[in-house]
């Protein structure tokens, strides 16, 4: 199981129907990637294990087969309906290394999948979902016609986040270049959380950056110490006695530690650097929330405006006793009901967000701490195979400077 | 905080008393320096504990430039940190006979087994040079100029007569001493003298090429010291002690080595080894007069026909020694290898450099991420995983540290594979005054037999004139007085020959020994200091994971 997992996941929603004492789980597991197809077409297939209570879910195990835009289909629908959540992200849409498809990027891939799901699944609101149900039970063709569907009715895709950043930004640059005002809130304390948001990015990915380095780093020493040993193995031949013997034993040990080495590369970059990629990649879902409410306040004081003017039109309309008046009347209350509608979805973004923030602050800081604990649990105990080989050496090195003083037979 | 007060560590804490590391920090509680310089291992290897120094000045600093690329020096992120290094040593291995510097040190580096050597003493400082005019008419106007050098010899050997000399010597001076020495001691295995390196010069500011021309006499005097017959030798002892202009005089570069080994026949000839006070002018020495005189235009003949020969290469010598054939290749063999230990060793300081490097921007960047959680944290939340990254970001920065100690420290150790390197060409060119030496021997033994036959031939013609031919036997009289010349070279040049092969064997053995017990050591301390400081960062990582234990239960 995965260590961003929260203990105790998806024991949050209590079912009313409920007719078990035990209390409500919902885990899933991704594994089992294999490789689909040939050539262009080529794909990545996961097995998809859910165990769970929930009466809904009608069986205590369910598997299935999902690829990767399945996972993407759950995000799409999860952010278009619950609005103000925080949905968990998903990696990246890779374009080129689809095709070199190595171990290595596909192991990434799979954690972070399984990551996805499981967050979902230990959200309290989120895990009601009956797209997450879907998702989690449905065969494979009744998944393939969903995902189909998916790109007719929303036309605007969701998942592109980028086109929603540029919608924030091009309103900060309208501003820049004197255009009219946008509409946005003026909550000083919400302007504090975005501006963290946006820094908390900036942190983040420079920290993911260098943790990517490290593991190259790890990778490079770990070569390093193989070529070195080798060569000290060959000098060792050529001394000869118990000299080169010496060498010997120290080139074995320094190709050991090469093998520590690159095994701690990968440990650092499955459970150091990808974990913090994925905070960043929750840091931009973020952003794409914030973009959301934005949206929701703009269409909202869109609204307003509009009832105003309607309220004119239709006070003028009331003066003319005009035969349009009836119409009128109607549109405005409709406008005015679409209004009461607008606030309310508005409002429930904010309160949600309000809630998700503590949520997330909360989240972040038992995953970094795993993460962190990991991190330094790794490295000591890296340190401490390294001190241990190399110590192990002394008793015979020493026995070879005993041996040299002696004189020889 | 830190917890490396644990026990049960070979480490000794001490002081780190250098300002540099106070300026690094400001924080609330500065940890209590832990007390004590006794080092308590607890494997019982007497010959190489830890040792822990306090740093001298010649050691890197132990923070500051480099530090200052770590941490930007607003205080506000200095203020992030706690107190680095109160107790966090520097460590060092310390074998008994490994010194931390690069000066020549008073015992033999590496006969320290052996007793016989422990009573000489004889140590060498190069310092203070000084710039000086070019005295003789220069060619080029407003006078060229040179450096001057300070050297100090403070020895106890007998032959000195003296406990303390300064002499001021140039570079050009030592180049004499190195061909002098390397005439005078044929099969030895004589220390590289440092490059002229006329094109550095050039590239480099003065003081830098100055200063290092300056460490680099300095070791390689040292080196001379240390060797057990050089240090005895007459040059060596000239080139220290006699005030003013420097007495040995230039060689005078003759020709090849097969000539050269030719023209030193005739001092061989009057006995005494190194004959100091001037080049051996055959001339000067009292030669047959005729027949030497023939006898260096022969071999001058030689030469030339040598080197009118389209290969351009020396006839082949004929070595049999097939022992010495096969200690030669061996010998080839370890160079190569020892080269390529060499060039990996380096390789993999670097890779140790990188990751100290990038650990430190880790580090950096989580210090930054620490600051801004902390301000305006909003959720306790926040501030809980503010401490943790605080942890992780000191963790990682003192483990940048770290990496960089431990290669300052992994460079001297390995700077005895370098050191070999050169000794390898010392050896080299021991093995060539052999082939040179030999080559000689087998020219007069070939000339002697081209005479020989020559006479042979004379006398047979003139056997066939009753009376004799008078000028046929006045050339026969003058043929056997080569002949008898040439056989005397000969048995001088056989002399040379085993004289040098004697050399060789002794140095060999010597070097097999000193080789050994050096690169024995050198393990040793590689291997210690490689472990030490792995057990260091283990402590700093443990820290972490214990602090953020937590977060797994």
């Amino acid at each position: 199981m995965n260590a961003l997992q929260r203990s105790g996941s998806g024991s949050m929603a209590q079912s009313p129907r409920s007719s078990t004492s035990q209390a409500p789980y919902l885990t899933v597991s991704v594994t089992d990637p294999a490789k689909m197809g040939n050539g262009v077409q080529a794909y990545i297939s996961y097995k998809v294990i859910t165990k769970t209570n929930f009466p809904e879910y009608q069986g205590p195990e369910k598997i299935v087969i999902r690829r990767y835009s399945d996972f993407v289909w759950l995000r799409d629908r999860l952010f278009e309906r619950y609005k103000g959540i925080f949905i968990p992200p998903l990696p990246e849409k890779s374009t080129v290394e689809k095709f070199r498809f190595s171990a290595e990027f596909i192991e990434m891939r799979r954690q972070a999948l399984d990551v996805f799901v499981n967050r979902i699944a230990s959200h309290h609101e989120l895990q009601q979902s009956e797209d997450l149900r879907t998702f989690l039970l449905e065969d494979e063709q009744t998944m393939e016609r969903e995902r189909s569907q998916e790109t007719g009715i929303f036309k605007k895709k969701p998942a592109d986040f980028m086109q929603i950043f540029k919608d924030v930004q091009s309103r900060v640059s309208d501003v820049v270049l004197g255009k009219e005002k946008p509409v946005e809130e003026s909550n000083p304390e919400y302007e504090k959380q975005k501006n963290y948001i946006f820094q908390l990015e900036d942190h983040l990915a420079e920290a993911q950056k260098h943790a990517y380095r490290l593991v190259k780093r790890h990778r490079e020493l770990g070569q390093s110490l193989s070529d070195f040993g080798k060569a000290v193995k060959l000098l060792g031949t050529c001394e000869g006695n118990s000299l080169g013997k010496a060498f010997s034993e120290l080139g074995a040990k320094s190709e050991l530690l090469s093998i520590k080495l690159q095994r701690e590369a990968h440990h650092l970059l499955m459970r150091f650097e990808e974990p913090l990629k994925d905070y960043v990649r929750a840091v931009q879902s973020i952003k794409a929330t914030i973009a959301e409410r934005a949206n929701a306040f703009r269409h909202h004081c869109e609204l307003a405006e509009t009832i105003k003017f309607k309220e004119i039109d239709l006070n003028k309309l009331r003066l003319t006793r005009s035969e349009k008046l009836a119409d009128a009347e109607r549109e405005y209350e409709q406008l005015k009901a679409d209004g009461k509608e607008s606030k309310r979805k508005f409002e429930t973004i904010v309160k949600l967000m309000n809630e998700e923030i503590a949520r997330f602050q909360e989240q972040k800081t038992i995953d970094m701490g795993v993460v962190f604990h990991e991190f330094a649990e790794g490295q000591a105990h890296l340190a401490k195979s390294i001190a241990e080989a190399w110590r192990s050496l002394l008793p015979k090195l020493e026995a070879c400077s005993s041996s040299l003083e002696t004189p020889d037979a | 905080m830190m917890g490396y007060e644990n026990q049960g560590f070979e480490e000794a804490h001490l002081y780190a008393s250098k300002e540099e590391m106070a300026s690094l920090v400001l924080n609330e509680d500065p940890s209590p320096p832990s007390n004590g310089s006794k080092s308590f291992p607890h494997d019982p290897l007497s010959s190489s504990p830890p040792f822990v120094e306090i740093p001298t000045d010649d050691t890197d600093p132990l923070h500051p430039p480099s530090a200052n690329q770590v941490l930007p020096s607003h205080s506000s992120i200095n203020s992030i940190l706690e107190p680095p290094s109160y107790a966090d040593a520097i460590f060092r291995s310390f074998d008994s006979d490994y010194v931390a510097s690069p000066e020549v040190n008073s015992q033999d580096q590496s006969l320290s087994a052996l007793p016989s050597f422990s009573s000489d003493y004889i140590k060498i400082c190069v310092s203070d040079p000084q710039k000086e005019q070019e005295q003789s008419g220069s060619l080029v106007p407003g006078g060229s100029y040179y450096f001057t050098y300070l050297i100090t010899t403070f020895t106890n050997l007998p032959e000195f007569n003296g406990a303390e000399f300064n002499v001021r010597r140039r570079f050009r001076d030592v180049v004499t001493l190195s061909d002098r020495i390397s005439e005078s001691y044929r099969g030895y295995f004589i220390p590289i003298r440092p490059d002229k390196s006329v094109v550095e010069s050039q590239v480099m500011q003065q003081n830098e090429f100055v200063e290092q021309r300056r460490i680099a006499l300095e070791k390689y005097l040292g080196r001379l010291a240390v060797h057990p017959v050089l240090k005895r030798s007459e040059e060596l002892r000239v080139f220290l002690t006699v005030s003013g202009k420097m007495p040995l005089a230039r060689t005078t570069d003759v020709a090849s080595r097969m000539l050269d080994g030719a023209v030193r026949l005739p001092k061989q000839l009057f006995g005494g080894e190194s004959v100091v006070g001037g080049a051996a002018e055959v001339s000067e020495v009292a030669l047959p007069a005729k027949g030497g005189r023939d006898l260096l235009r022969i071999f001058r003949e030689l030469k030339q026909s040598v080197v009118n020969d389209w290969g351009a290469t020396k006839p082949p010598v004929i070595e049999e020694d097939k022992e010495f054939l096969e200690k030669k290749e061996k010998l080839q063999d370890l160079e190569q290898q020892i080269s390529n230990v060499s060039q990996q060793a380096e390789s993999l300081v670097k890779n140790h450099h990188d990751m100290g490097e990038t650990m430190g921007q880790l580090g950096l960047a989580f210090v930054k991420l620490t600051k801004f959680e902390s301000e305006e944290a909003i959720y306790d939340s926040q501030k809980a995983c503010a401490a943790d990254m605080k942890n992780v970001a000191t963790a990682a920065v003192k483990a940048s540290r770290l990496y960089r100690e431990l290669n300052a420290q992994t460079v001297k150790h390995l700077e005895k594979l370098h050191e070999y390197l050169g000794v390898m060409l010392a050896v080299n060119n021991a093995f060539s005054d052999r082939t040179s030496a030999l080559l000689t021997v087998q020219t007069l033994k070939s000339e002697l037999s081209s005479l020989n036959s020559r006479i042979e031939k004379l006398e047979a013609a003139s056997s066939k004139i009753f009376g004799g031919d008078r000028s046929r036997i006045r050339k026969i009289e003058e043929l056997r007085e080569t002949v008898r010349v040439t056989e005397e070279a000969k048995n001088c040049a056989v002399r040379e020959y085993e004289r040098i092969k004697e050399n060789n064997k002794n140095e060999l053995e010597r070097l097999d020994k000193e080789r050994q017990d050096d690169f024995l050591s050198m393990l040793k301390g590689f291997v210690v200091n490689q472990a030490g400081y792995a057990e260091k960062m283990a402590n700093t990582w443990e820290t972490v994971a214990e602090e953020t234990s937590g977060y797994v239960k």
